[in-house]
């Protein structure tokens, strides 16, 4: 069974977020590592971009699938994680941890309300299976 | 409808496979991941269940005549105890199927793929002559393949079948733990390698037997997903993506399986105008800049207009890069010719590479 930390915000496109003050971290769940594979490109915006919620960011690519990320909330990219150029497999192995993919500077904290607690998104990915 | 299980369906669950529905069956694409697995076969050994792929039998006078008709490829060069690589045309030329025949002492079999299955037997049985005899042994039939370059060594300690007598493209019968078996060394890995073919009943005890063979040498088992890269690094084609009834021979590089002059067969004429003229396009291999891959049905541009089609991409693990097969104007297929392809909003740089992307027998 995938871990959805209970912490943690997440996106029906199966994004998790963490806010710490105005800046949001994201990356991709569990579930959604284990459903695509081993990952083996990750395409990420530059810093200082702007995201946009609900709109596309980057793509994943595993073996067998390729997938586009969605911007859970829209402001500014102040950091992406670099280490995943060389590593992407970072993200099946610690999706949470050091697979986090972005750092965003919140443009409009209210958006924060349009994510899904851990568990709705628990009961989604549940009825995915 | 629903998906068929092989005989083997609760060992991939219990070993914990992710099963997906391919060609109707419910199939492990992946154990442990498609990485590890495709390296597992390339460094020591792997066991493939491959039950789902279809088997016929031909018996009766006229077997011979009917695959000489048949298939591409020249049946009459068949000694017993030999198997042989081949398709089945219509009479345009686009390709029915991709194939195996294998030559026994008293008849001939075919081993297809699952997909195509009910329709090559369709079509087979709509061109049987009254001296041939065609049974569709597929239900009954379990299939294992054993690839890698420890094959040989973990099969060996459980078959009183001679590996050591059997080549490239040749095969055996005898038993494995009195189960009667055929043993052929054929596969879709690159690797050495064989092929177990058995009652289906029976596949789960065999499959367990050559787990417990194979612990010295960590044999591992392997989903659909890791065999796809297998066979893509060595270029070999997969019906539905790389050949299919558009596609013929000549221009999916197959024409080492085309033997024009072993008399009449279906898709002859259309195939030899094809050989005469030249093929308008080339299957070819594409190596990709980056590290994006190239999907299926992405367009293959040649000074930003649009020169051909992927077939099949995929991240070359044993490579480390994005490598791809794709059907190109036949002008643009030499090797080294730099070309793109377009990968969603970009173009990717690319460049047309010999093939196979790897050659298992150098490292």
């Amino acid at each position: 069974m995938a871990e959805v930390p209970a912490e943690l915000a997440y996106t029906n496109e199966h994004e998790w977020v963490k806010v710490d003050g105005n800046i949001a971290t994201v990356g991709i769940t569990d579930y959604a590592q284990g459903e695509l594979g081993d990952i083996v490109f990750v395409e990420l915006p530059a810093e200082g971009d702007e995201t946009k919620q609900n709109e596309a960011f980057g793509t994943i690519e595993a073996v067998k699938a390729v997938s586009e990320l969605f911007a859970p909330v829209s402001g500014k990219v102040v950091a992406i994680n670099s280490a995943l150029e060389d590593e992407p497999e970072t993200i099946n192995s610690d999706p949470y941890g050091d697979g986090w993919m972005l750092k965003i500077e919140l443009a409009d904290p209210s958006e924060l309300d349009a994510l899904l607690s851990a568990e709705d998104y628990e009961k989604i990915i549940t009825a995915e299976d | 409808m629903n998906a068929k299980k092989t005989t083997l369906y609760d060992v991939h669950v219990a070993a914990g496979a992710k099963m997906v529905d391919f060609a109707g069956y419910l199939m492990p694409v992946q154990y442990r991941g498609i990485v590890d697995e495709h390296n597992k076969v390339r460094q020591s050994v792997g066991l493939f269940d491959v039950s789902h792929m279809g088997e016929f039998t031909f018996h009766g006078p006229g077997a011979l005549a009917f695959l000489q008709k048949m298939t591409i490829n020249d049946v009459s060069k068949l000694a017993v105890g030999q198997a042989q690589y081949s398709a089945m045309c219509y009479p345009d030329g686009g390709i029915v199927d991709d194939l195996i025949v294998y030559r026994h002492e008293d008849h001939y079999m075919m081993v297809v793929n699952a997909s195509n299955l009910e329709k090559d037997l369709a079509w087979l049985r709509e061109h049987a002559t009254n001296d041939v005899d065609i049974r569709d042994e597929s239900d009954a039939t379990g299939l294992i393949a054993v690839q890698g370059r420890n094959a040989e060594k973990v099969l060996q300690k459980i078959t009183d079948i001679d590996l050591s007598s059997i080549r490239f493209y040749w095969f055996g019968t005898g038993t494995i733990a009195g189960v009667p078996v055929m043993i052929s060394r054929t596969g879709y890995t690159g690797e050495d390698g064989f092929e177990v073919a058995m009652p289906a009943e029976e596949a789960p005890k065999l499959w367990n037997m050559m787990t417990e063979a194979g612990a010295e040498n960590d044999i591992e088992p392997i989903g659909l997903g890791a065999r796809d890269t297998l066979r893509l690094e060595m270029k070999y084609c997969l019906y539905g993506n790389d050949i299919d009834k558009t596609t013929n021979p000549i221009e999916a590089g197959l024409g080492w399986i085309t033997r024009l002059d072993k008399g009449d067969f279906i898709g002859r004429e259309a195939i030899a105008q094809v050989k005469e003229n030249g093929p308008g396009r080339k299957l070819i291999g594409l190596e990709l800049e980056g590290r994006n891959i190239a999907r299926h049905g992405f367009a293959v541009l040649h000074a930003g207009e649009p020169v051909g089609v992927v077939t099949s991409g995929s991240l070359s693990i044993s490579l480390g890069k994005p490598i791809a097969m794709a059907y190109v104007r036949s002008d643009l297929a030499a090797v080294g010719t730099e070309l793109t392809v377009q990968v969603r909003k970009k173009e990717a740089a690319a460049r047309v590479v010999k093939t196979p992307f790897y050659n298992p027998k150098k490292s």
